[in-house]
């Protein structure tokens, strides 16, 4: 099998999971935005905080809801032995880890949309330019996505799993939240030229950990 | 030899030796060298937060090194595992100690106990990054199972370094130039000052020696007590279980080969 068949297949299975548990519509959506609420209520709505702060708050909800997907990937694997299954595949450890951080990622991705356009209608504000965030959307996620299923592979097999994966991701990506919100501020302002550095930095990221990921997801699963 | 990092002789010299460089440092650090013309007597915490960053950079550098060292096939041992770990708690303690004899120099030099300046950020996530190491260590497990997914923790954790540098250091240049930190500092330090701080790089590097091969006596201790309470344990079950099947009374022994 090809390394894209196999990646399809282990995404297209996680995908499927989520189509009918609906677990990330149903919950981690709704968790992100009542935390898009919350900082409102923590914020004066009124003196324009929000609007100023927005790219900040909106990249502080996507890495605590992507806490959750993390946490949701690897909880289909906790029961009835799939991770057992997982490594009998057969699966090569990288066609596991793109697909599982895949599926991370459309999910996020998707949540972001959502997220986006109510922080543009909620707080009031406007996406000047529209390219640079894209991209440094798109390789944030891709980012985030890598470093969770990384984290999330290693704390496994571990019983403290829920608690242990946030102190290990929150620090790593900690330039992703730095990065991906200076490249929305630098968009809303209509200067991209300040967003492309911000970009650049978020590919490397991006890039490293999926490579990195890539390495050790088979040697962490077999200890999980 | 892997439940001792250093003879007992060489360990014991070594702790009196960094005990009396340390000593020394404090009366070089309070007595000796001069008071700072701009920043008086503030400045003497130089002579302690130096060394201190400079241990925590090297105590990291060291974990990242033996977790590739565990890594590697060819160099796997349960020594790089533990000097891993020792290191990485070492680091921890002094990249606290860096943040708090920071912040109180911040507090009469610059006026604030905390500046978002780019290494005081950098040191804060380097304090995260490896806080979260040090409690996947202590979560227990096979051995080898622990000893590989620290080593692999470990060596993502060193990779984000620079990154979260680099960014840090974009946020804090690109957005605004330093604020409190304008104050043109570029007097160069001379005679007393750079050697009781060199001085201070030297002892706390002895010490870092002294309690990396403390903290690694002690880890190869606790796993060997572990592992002969996880024997004892077993054996007690074994003991306790009813007793097998009595032994078949002795009959005439059974001819080999009869029909």
């Amino acid at each position: 099998m090809s390394l894209w068949r196999e990646v399809t297949l282990v995404a297209g299975k996680d995908l499927r999971i989520e189509a009918r548990s609906r677990v990330t519509v149903q919950q981690i959506l709704p968790f992100g935005l009542i935390v898009l609420l919350l900082f409102a209520f923590a914020l004066d709505p009124d003196r324009g905080i929000l609007r100023r702060v927005a790219p900040g708050l909106f990249w502080v909800t996507v890495l605590l809801a992507s806490l959750l997907a993390v946490s949701r990937a690897f909880g289909i694997e906790a029961d009835n032995g799939a991770r057992d299954g997982l490594r009998l595949s057969g699966l090569d450890g990288p066609a596991l880890f793109l697909g599982k951080a895949a599926a991370v990622a459309a999910e996020l991705l998707a949540l972001e949309v959502v997220l986006a356009a109510t922080v543009v209608v909620v707080y009031g504000i406007h996406l000047n330019t529209l390219f640079p965030l894209l991209l440094a959307t798109l390789a944030a996620t891709v980012g985030v996505a890598a470093t969770g299923t990384l984290y999330g592979v290693l704390a496994a097999g571990l019983r403290v799993r829920e608690t242990l994966v946030p102190v290990l991701l929150l620090p790593v990506v900690a330039p992703v939240l730095l990065g991906a919100t200076r490249a929305w501020e630098a968009a809303i302002d209509g200067v991209p030229s300040d967003a492309w550095p911000w970009v650049a930095l978020l590919a490397v990221f991006a890039v490293l950990f999926t490579a990195i990921g890539m390495l050790a997801f088979g040697p962490l699963l077999e200890e999980s | 030899m892997s439940d001792r990092l250093l003879k007992p002789i060489v360990s014991t010299v070594l702790g009196w030796l960094s005990l009396a460089a340390v000593a020394t440092l404090a009366v070089f650090g309070l007595f000796v060298a001069p008071p700072d013309e701009v920043q008086s007597d503030a400045q003497r915490l130089m002579y302690l937060h130096v060394p201190s960053a400079w241990i925590a950079y090297l105590a990291f550098g060291v974990t990242a090194l033996a977790s590739a060292l565990w890594l590697w096939p060819r160099t796997r041992a349960t020594v790089w595992d533990r000097v891993a770990g020792a290191s990485a708690e070492l680091g921890v303690i002094f990249t606290a100690l860096t943040l708090i004899l920071g912040s109180l120099w911040g507090r009469p030099v610059w006026g604030v106990w905390w500046a978002w300046d780019a290494r005081l950020v950098t040191t804060a996530v380097l304090f995260f990054l490896y806080l979260g190491y040090l409690a996947l260590r202590r979560i227990p497990s096979a051995p080898d199972a622990r000893a590989k997914r620290c080593a692999i923790a470990a060596l993502v954790a060193f990779v984000d370094v620079p990154i979260v540098h680099f960014s840090v250091n974009w946020w804090r240049t690109l957005h605004q130039q330093g604020t409190v930190f304008n104050q043109d500092l570029d007097a160069k330090i001379h005679g007393v000052m750079a050697f009781t701080l060199w001085f201070g790089v030297v002892a706390f590097t002895l010490l870092y020696v002294y309690l990396l091969d403390r903290r690694y006596r002690l880890l190869s201790l606790d796993e060997d007590r572990e592992a002969r309470e996880v024997e004892a344990a077993i054996a007690e079950r074994v003991g306790a279980a009813p007793p097998p099947a009595p032994p078949t009374p002795p009959t005439a022994p059974v001819e080999v080969g009869a029909p």
